[in-house]
């Protein structure tokens, strides 16, 4: 062998080009393999859903499946609205007013998926419990969430989230 | 076997009391193989990747595919259209079979023609046959699984093949079927069926490559390895052999996925399965094409399938069946010759299985049937005796560094003393 000094390095040089090449490749062929798994276009293409709000009377709540999840739309009545106001911004966790969470502030529409574990909260329904503060309470690891989904008490460690939407007239939401 | 001296600490002390890399090193690096290799022993390896495509490339595509009659083609087409590159995966697992295929009926052949299947290789080669049996299992149930329209005709006419066997043949059919035809518990089935058999095929390749390891390749030349002076280690002479033979194989896999990816596939499959309505032109998939010629060369339904099951059987009972103690077709003038005729003849038998049974085609079908009985069950153990072989170099490195040739007799003499 007549490895002299200036050979050496010109076959580095082509050692560390080709595990270059071959990483490149190898990125390349992995990525799809991942990207799999991300949703598919068909699902893709469902993720926003229009909603007639004007049937929920003051008071009422309906929950709607968006990407598969609950959402809360509530009516809510001047008293919780009210309520929902006077919070003072030091007792919140998460602090955020009540008119940021917001378009209408009677129409309330939040994502209903506790944000500690993801367990649906109660208080939708008349009779559920709704927590100490009057809004929603999660049963699995008790989350008590106020008027405005906001968190009050319990292991969450965020308000519930708000879905972007829009209003597309009077009485039609758009989610997503 | 020397135990490599490792010298990252965690290695050593992971090796002390689990020597997975000795054995690696012992198996994968310092393996010592005859020097003389062509690139026909590059086929193992390239089988070897094929699985494991075609095992990763599966188990994706079960994550979107729905074995249910009422969902299964629409969700294949979903993975086409919808699925993040699902066409990209389904296009490899579905140009895989047929790579898959080709690469082991080379692998095949070139154990023909060099006899790797005789002493002490019977084993390997008989591990490889099953290999085979398993693999068009697999692909057949496969191939169920779009339920398109020869997937569906496809599995009426195979399954029907059990009903040939006397007696117990129609009660068998259905228990195959889990109903009065090809139907949704048979299509489950076949998935469930389809998902395991790759991994039992991975269990019969690790023994394959145990049996191989016990006394390493055959050669070319055919003859055994004399010493140390007639091999070289496997690492890096026969792994960058290997990964450049894989580059070429990949480039043309490449190739046929990106620009013809349904040549070797039947168009009809891309019609949702009917039972109501048989296609005018039923065909297996190209693999498969020698043996239905065979089947239906055979004017009698049992014959018909028993010689098409004989076609494999045969490939079992060949280490016996060919004697002559020189392996290589390079130093047997006539089996040469013969090996070369019965390479053509598949060929032809799957030309003939692609055509209409009728007419010239059924006639031809029937000779190169007879054909290929008569090679293995005539022809071979006939040349056994009768043929005049060729003088045998003394080892694996005379005709490189130069040397006298010995005789045949005298080679087999030599490899008793060893």
């Amino acid at each position: 062998m007549s490895d002299t000094v200036e050979n050496q390095g010109r076959r580095d040089f082509i050692v560390v080009a080709t595990n270059t090449m071959l990483a490149v490749g190898a990125a390349a062929v992995i990525y799809p393999f991942v990207n799999q798994m991300n949703p598919a276009a068909d699902t893709l293409a469902l993720s926003s859903i229009e909603v007639d709000v004007s049937g929920i009377e003051e008071g009422q709540a309906i929950t709607v499946k968006w990407r598969g999840k609950p959402v809360f739309i509530r009516h809510r009545t001047a008293k919780e609205i009210e309520l929902a106001g006077q919070v003072n911004m030091d007792d919140l966790r998460d602090p955020q007013g009540d008119l940021d969470r917001v378009e209408k502030p009677e129409l309330l529409v939040i994502q209903g998926i506790c944000t500690h574990l993801g367990c649906v909260p109660l208080g939708q329904k008349i009779g559920e419990v709704k927590g100490d503060f009057n809004g929603w309470f999660c049963p699995c690891h008790g989350s008590h969430y106020d008027t405005s989904g906001r968190i009050r008490k319990g292991p969450a460690p965020t308000n519930l989230e708000v879905p972007p939407y829009t209003f597309l007239s009077d009485n039609v939401i758009k989610i997503g | 076997m020397s135990s490599p001296e490792f010298k990252n600490p965690v290695v050593k002390w992971i090796d002390h009391r689990l020597p997975v890399f000795s054995f690696m090193h012992h198996e994968l690096h310092e393996y010592p193989t005859p020097r003389n290799l062509s690139y026909l022993w590059n086929l193992g390896s390239l089988a070897g990747l094929a699985l494991v495509t075609m095992i990763v490339t599966g188990i994706i595509l079960a994550m979107h595919y729905t074995p249910h009659v009422d969902h299964a083609f629409e969700s294949v087409e979903r993975i086409m259209r919808d699925v993040n590159h699902g066409w990209l995966i389904r296009y490899i697992h579905m140009n895989g079979a047929s790579f898959f295929f080709i690469v082991v009926y080379i692998h095949i052949f070139r154990g023909l023609y060099y006899g790797s299947y005789k002493a002490p290789r019977e084993l390997l080669w008989i591990l490889g046959v099953l290999i085979l049996l398993l693999m068009m299992a697999t692909a057949f149930m496969g191939y169920v699984l779009p339920w398109g329209q020869m997937s569906f005709w496809g599995a009426t006419v195979i399954t029907n093949l059990f009903s040939a066997i006397p007696w117990i043949g129609d009660s068998i059919v259905v228990w195959l079927w889990g109903g009065f035809s090809v139907d949704n518990p048979t299509l489950s089935r076949f998935f469930a069926l389809h998902y395991l058999m790759p991994f039992l095929i991975v269990g019969v390749v690790i023994l394959h490559i145990i049996a191989l390891h016990r006394f390493g390749s055959n050669n070319p030349l055919g003859i055994d390895v004399s010493g140390k002076q007639d091999t070289i280690p496997f690492h890096p002479y026969y792994t960058s052999k290997d990964l450049f033979g894989a580059m070429v194989f990949l480039t043309i896999f490449a190739s046929a996925i990106f620009f013809y990816p349904n040549f070797l596939g039947h168009p009809d499959n891309y019609i949702p399965a009917n039972p109501l309505q048989t296609p005018a032109h039923i065909v297996p998939e190209w693999y498969f094409l020698p043996f239905y010629a065979i089947l239906r060369a055979i004017p009698d339904k049992l014959g018909g399938v028993l010689m098409m099951f004989g076609a494999i059987a045969v490939l079992f009972v060949l280490p016996w069946l060919d004697r002559s103690p020189v392996r290589s077709g390079r130093f047997r003038p006539l089996f040469k010759l013969f090996f070369w005729v019965l390479l053509a003849d598949c060929v032809l038998l799957g030309y003939l299985g692609g055509k209409p049974a009728e007419g010239i085609y059924v006639t031809l079908s029937r000779l190169a049937t007879a054909y290929y009985f008569i090679h293995f069950l005539v022809i071979l153990p006939l040349l056994s005796v009768v043929e005049k072989t060729r003088p045998l170099p003394q080892s694996i490195s005379t005709p490189v560094i130069g040397g006298g040739m010995v005789s045949a007799p005298a080679a087999k003499r030599g490899k008793a003393d060893v």
